[in-house]
């Protein structure tokens, strides 16, 4: 192990495909900043793409000290195998320390790709980052059925490489007086071409949620009872403006697109007034809204955890509360 | 709930001999998406899982539903690979028992720690082309066309074979496991056992040598608040907890919810 190491240059990947919805690149790079402070490395954001230049200042903006850009209509929309190529290129030429890379669904297909073959580790979707005394970068994830985090870190191979679920971090506010340097790089002419073809790709019509950046969640879990009692939920989150989650066994059940997952391979929320329906509180869930201000938790068994982190733990049957709560806010709404 | 799970405080590794063997929902998706493709397209169907010998069990299920053969790796020395190791190791196990693979399914996940790397770390093991998260997929001429959300795009792909796909849990319903089927897989299941030898990774390194990640340490967070305790009917809580609390829930959801006199 290297004693002391002295990072040089932390990498943020420019996940920009849903900028204004999805945060998670500028919450990297504020995270980069704050680690690159402890030991005095740079931290550069990268960006393939067409026409990318909103996002290369907006990075700038959001604390990236440098930027390098591929800007080449050939890579227009996001292709795996040839970005996972031009990143692979650029880690063998340029040696960075550490590559964070945004725990999207494309970020978690992209990342094991470069870290195989980079021969480097990789922990997925991490809920906190650090650098210990000896400058290794100390990656927390939720492990093991969800009921533990572990701290995970790669000693020996570079670049250290982690995924970090998205809402784990709070951005920097923009500042565009800020100046970074931007290295514009040619599409290497040697690229294999891409097998897997994209016929089509359009925005879902199920609305994009920003559930992520809402005041009020309602979140419901197994013991609501069955799919049609799940979507009494939705009339309940209508009527308070509110933004629906699940977790991880109402997704298997199917009673929700994958969408609403809060927790480990979903998202995390830090709403003013969370919900809490028939949920038990495995860690991969609780770790998610840990930053909720405040927390009423519905469950039949006082003892669950999540009954524990509640501010209001109210012992009862979810889907009897979520009901009388829909007729009392009928009735006090007006 | 951390008492009951197997994992060992000193290494932080699973105790995965201790977790008993039943399949990984996302991949039991998976056979299923095979299954439909062989209604269509006769072919015969490998399950390949590494773990302990236990782990047979989870082949003997897959059997079960449908499968044609179950290949167990199984060898002491696979303890503390992580997703790196786990890809070598599969990879080079798919390269030993199906030298012709036409496709390779994942799960796109475990639901013990969700990592969701190691299908795509085969597909770069083993150079095919490669999808993860799919949703609806369809053969026509040895492409496969398949569909998927990501990221909120709903994605139309098409990918030629071989290659490798993980498939995730909102199509592909498993289907229901017949006692005669279940009879068949634990009489003359038809299981080869493999160690790393077998597979040619003989050099002796162990799972945990193979590794580039180290665990530090695995805790349990613990977060108890001073918190308000409810109980009563429904109605009457509900009642209760809008009157204390009207400031602060009408706040954030933008309305007065306050009682009116009337």
């Amino acid at each position: 192990m290297t004693m002391n190491e002295q990072l040089t240059e932390i990498w943020v990947f420019g996940d920009y495909r849903n900028y204004f919805q999805n945060r998670v690149t500028l919450q990297l790079l504020s995270r980069g900043v704050e680690l690159a402070q402890k030991t005095g490395a740079t931290v550069c954001a990268v960006v393939f793409g067409h026409e990318v230049d909103e996002w290369v200042g907006e990075y700038i903006a959001h604390g990236a000290d440098r930027v390098l850009v591929i800007d080449h209509p050939e890579l227009k929309q996001y292709k795996m195998e040839t970005y996972v190529n031009l990143m692979v290129q650029l880690i063998e030429d340029l040696n960075p320390d550490i590559i964070l890379i945004g725990a999207t669904n494309f970020g978690r297909e992209f990342a094991p790709r470069i870290a195989k073959r980079m021969q480097t580790g990789l922990s997925a979707d991490c809920v906190g980052l650090d650098i210990n005394e000896d400058g290794i970068m100390v990656q927390t994830a939720p492990s093991f059925g969800g009921n533990v985090l572990a701290e995970i870190i790669t000693p020996e191979c570079r670049p250290q490489m982690a995924t970090i679920r998205p809402g784990t971090f709070q951005e920097i506010p923009h500042n565009y007086e800020r100046t970074g340097e931007v290295v514009k790089l040619e599409l290497p002419d040697n690229l294999p071409e891409e097998r897997v073809k994209l016929v089509q790709s359009e925005r879902s019509t199920q609305r994009f949620q920003r559930i992520e950046e809402a005041k009020v969640v309602v979140c419901g879990g197994r013991g609501m009872g069955s799919k049609k009692k799940f979507r009494k939920l939705a009339e309940l989150a209508a009527l308070m403006n509110a933004e629906i989650g699940a977790t991880r066994p109402v997704i298997y059940a199917n009673w929700i697109e994958s969408e609403a997952l809060i927790g480990q391979a979903g998202k995390n929320i830090k709403p003013k007034v969370l919900f809490s329906f028939g949920i038990s509180g495995a860690i991969q869930h609780t770790a998610a809204i840990k930053n909720a201000e405040f927390i009423i938790a519905v469950n039949k068994n006082p003892k669950a955890p999540m009954m524990a982190m509640a501010d209001i733990a109210i012992v009862a049957d979810a889907n009897q509360v979520c009901t009388a709560m829909i007729k009392e806010l009928k009735r006090r709404i007006r | 709930m951390v008492s009951e799970l197997p994992w060992d405080p000193k290494t932080g590794t699973l105790k995965r001999a201790l977790v008993d063997g039943m399949i990984n929902p996302a991949c039991r998706h998976a056979l299923e998406a095979a299954l439909i493709l062989k209604n269509e397209h006769p072919t015969e169907i490998t399950v390949i899982t590494m773990g302990p010998p236990i782990a047979e069990e989870v082949l003997r299920e897959a059997l079960a539903m449908g499968a044609d053969r179950g290949i167990l790796i199984s060898d002491s020395k696979i303890a503390g690979a992580d997703t790196l190791a786990t890809s070598k190791i599969l990879a080079d196990a798919i390269k030993t028992a199906c030298p012709d693979f036409d496709l390779v399914l994942c799960g796109c996940h475990t639901s013990d720690s969700e990592t969701a790397q190691v299908g795509p770390q085969i597909t770069e093991e083993l150079n095919v082309p490669g999808i993860a998260y799919v949703d609806q997929l369809e053969l026509n001429n040895r492409s496969l066309r398949i569909q998927r959300l990501s990221d909120g795009f709903t994605e139309t792909l098409d990918m030629p074979l071989p290659g490798l796909i993980t498939v995730t849990t909102q199509q592909n319903a498993p289907r229901y496991i017949s006692l005669s089927g279940l009879e068949d897989a634990f009489s003359e299941a038809d299981i080869t056992c493999l160690d790393l030898n077998d597979i040619g990774l003989n050099s002796g390194l162990t799972g945990s040598d193979r590794s580039p990640t180290r665990i530090l340490r695995v805790y349990s967070p613990v977060t108890e608040k001073d918190n308000t305790v409810m109980r009563g009917s429904a109605g009457k809580i509900v009642q209760q907890l809008f009157d204390q609390f009207d400031d602060k829930i009408g706040g954030a959801i933008g309305k007065d919810i306050k009682e009116h006199q009337s």
